[in-house]
């Protein structure tokens, strides 16, 4: 049989019809359903008298709009609406939900492979973009429009063309301080933010062998950003040591059964890709986003470029109205980039070794005077565990707020709101105009640079602390 | 969905690359639980400077872009957040045709399940579009059943759609009708591989 990679491994396996002209009709194995984008889907099952096919492969969460203070008390009434929409949807159609009472609620990409219902092999959707977190375990999982998820609750299929693939190797040792965000940052710096549209990406290679699964999740939730819909990883040891006792994992024999089965799904050896392009770990220092785009990016040594520095007339273009957007000048030192507001927060690094490493730089320390900065963890079992070991205080201590759970400042639907003008060190994934607030100037880091932001007052260089710290 | 034959418009232009769905339609719109009413905050952020004033200097604003009912638009259109309220925005707006020489995959695919038809062109033939929209009473034609884009001044491109997507649109069919015709299919792939949530 010729060799094949887990893309295709997966996709084989999901075919449940396949004609010339069409695209192929693909099994979905779980659907993750928030209250954003799914009030108008369940809307249209009504309106049509339709059910929803499969409630039991179907898990729903509150996360995008739900305040991280007094969570109870919703100020904005659409906001509120949308909240109760959902509470009556899983009601009416019998789907589960973890709310705003449930100690499972969390941003739905990090409560999936929390409760272990991520699995390798799984084909997942969600109305939400960065599905392609779950990835990370070797599930093919992307982000869907609301049609379609109207049409997966329906028929708990999808119709689509088998994409291309890619595969992005990764090699080299990670210096200390150096993150898996800044890793993500800068692939997508090198090879652009649509060098992924039309394939899946598997990352490959030593480096994200050697990441723990947390780190997994946070390049794969960044494949978006480089444009591929999804991004995975082949599932291994770590993935299976990962799964073994949560809450949905499969228990016992059963569990045993699945890692042989899981085992499999691994790319063959001598399989052949699209396209390949390759990374070296070894050469990445901290990175910082100076732009509107995730991949307008310099590492902490560098200064914010000048516009000769582009090659074509259309990245000048790009980067003179990002620079004025952003109040930055070409020449500047990122290190002298003043912040005014920290985020530690969002699917991409919301999970406790985020918060751990953050932690580890702000112990002892203050928020410099004049900086406003938030942790919001990424599910209420990720605060609790977080308080319980310790976290919480050196937060809170150092002058950080402590949030409850959600998406929070990553898009700003809820209260939690960067002012026009302000500068943001944010752990999220997006960069773009306005999207912590009107004006507002977002620059994504890891959660390291975001924490040492937050006791300077400006970007500094974390491996410095770190060498500080052992002398 | 709304049928997808042939149509003829005026044309807007922005010339802008990785415009993603945050500018399209800003996040403090998608609370709604609607479908319809999002074309009021299409572009929001770039099209007001204040609630009520409009950014004279944004594209769609200018008075040759008045009524426009084609978007030409660049490289990576509809980049970032899956939401769908952007298709919806920019149809609710007018707009029944977007062009561009590349768009982001999810939104591409929301744009075809709502019968606003995306086409990718070349570079070169975005550019002289680009060019064009600048006047004022600049009109295009695209017929979707010959996959064509033309003007009167002798300018003719073909764009690709594939076949399956471009039935549904000339069609106007309802996706998940279409698909309980495979019921059978998807019963026996239940059957076989037995998916359970754990």
């Amino acid at each position: 049989m010729k060799p094949r990679t887990i893309i295709e491994k997966i996709w084989e396996n999901h075919v449940v019809y396949c004609e010339d002209g069409k695209p192929d009709l693909l099994y979905i194995d779980l659907h993750l359903v928030h209250e954003v984008t799914s009030p108008q889907a369940f809307e249209g099952l009504r309106q049509k008298g339709r059910k929803v096919r499969r409630p039991d492969l179907t898990f729903a969460t509150m996360d995008h709009n739900v305040p991280t203070v007094n969570r109870f008390e919703i100020h904005d009434e659409v906001a509120k609406n949308q909240i109760t929409a959902l509470e009556r949807n899983c009601r009416e159609f019998s789907i589960p939900l973890a709310d705003l009472y449930s100690p499972e609620q969390g941003i739905v990409h990090v409560i999936g492979p929390e409760l272990g219902l991520t699995h390798p092999g799984k084909t997942i959707v969600c109305g939400d973009s960065h599905t392609s977190t779950h990835g990370a375990f070797g599930a093919l999982a992307f982000g869907i429009g609301t049609s379609e998820v109207e049409h997966v609750l329906a028929t708990q299929t999808l119709w689509q063309h088998r994409p291309k693939t890619l595969q992005v190797c990764v090699s080299g040792k990670l210096a200390p301080g150096v993150t898996a965000k800044d890793v993500i940052l800068a692939i997508i710096r090198k090879y652009g933010v649509d060098f992924g549209t039309g394939y899946i990406i598997e990352f490959t290679g030593e480096t994200i062998r050697n990441m723990s699964m947390e780190e997994r999740m946070t390049i794969c939730n960044m494949s978006i950003e480089a444009g591929a819909r999804a991004g995975l990883v082949s599932p291994d040891e770590v993935t299976f040591e990962y799964l073994r006792g949560k809450k949905y994992a499969p228990k016992g024999e059963e569990f045993e059964k699945a890692v042989e089965r899981w085992r499999e799904l691994a790319t063959d050896e001598g399989a052949t890709y699209d396209k390949t392009v390759e990374m070296n770990a070894s050469e990445i220092a901290p990175m910082v986003t100076w732009g509107t785009t995730p991949g307008m990016s310099a590492s902490i040594e560098e200064t914010i470029p000048y516009l000769e520095d582009f090659a074509t007339e259309t990245e000048r273009k790009a980067a003179k109205l990002a620079l004025e957007y952003m109040g930055l000048t070409p020449g500047m030192p990122i290190s002298d980039i003043q912040i005014q507001h920290v985020f530690i927060g969002s699917c991409t690094n919301s999970r406790l070794s985020d918060l751990r490493a953050a932690a580890e730089v702000v112990k002892g320390k203050k928020v410099a005077p004049g900086v406003r900065a938030l942790v919001v963890p990424g599910s209420q079992e990720v605060k609790k565990r977080a308080e319980e070991e310790g976290l919480a205080k050196i937060f809170i201590e150092a002058g950080f707020e402590w949030r409850d759970s959600g998406c929070s400042m990553c898009l700003s639907m809820n209260p939690d709101v960067v002012p026009e003008g302000e500068h943001c060190a944010s752990t999220s994934n997006r960069n773009f105009e306005g999207r912590q607030g009107k004006g507002a100037r977002t620059h994504l880091v890891s959660p390291p640079m975001a924490a040492a932001a937050a006791i300077y007052g400006r970007f500094v260089d974390v491996r410095k602390l770190q060498e500080e710290r052992v002398h | 969905m709304e049928s997808f034959t042939i149509h003829t418009g005026k044309v807007a232009g922005l010339d802008r690359v990785n415009v993603d769905t945050d500018q399209i339609i800003p996040k403090q719109f998608l609370k709604r639980i609607e479908r319809t009413g999002f074309g009021q905050f299409l572009f929001y952020d770039w099209r007001y400077l204040d609630e009520h004033t409009l950014n004279p200097n944004f594209e769609l604003n200018r008075p040759e872009n008045q009524g426009a009912t084609i978007l030409v638009a660049n490289e990576n259109f509809g980049c970032g957040s899956s939401r769908e309220h952007a298709p919806w925005a920019l149809q609710d707006y007018g707009f029944k045709v977007i062009i561009a020489p590349s768009f982001a995959d999810i939104f591409y695919n929301n744009c075809l399940k709502n019968g606003l038809l995306p086409i990718k062109l070349s570079k070169e033939e975005v550019n002289y579009l680009l060019k064009e929209s600048l006047s004022a009473d600049y009109e295009l034609t695209i017929s979707l059943e010959e996959q064509v884009v033309h003007d009167e001044k002798g300018f003719r491109a073909s764009f690709y759609i594939d076949s399956y997507r471009k039935q549904l649109m000339l069609k106007g069919w309802d996706e998940i009708d279409l698909t309980f015709v495979y019921e059978e299919h998807i019963a026996a792939y239940e059957e076989k591989n037995n998916p359970i949530r754990c």
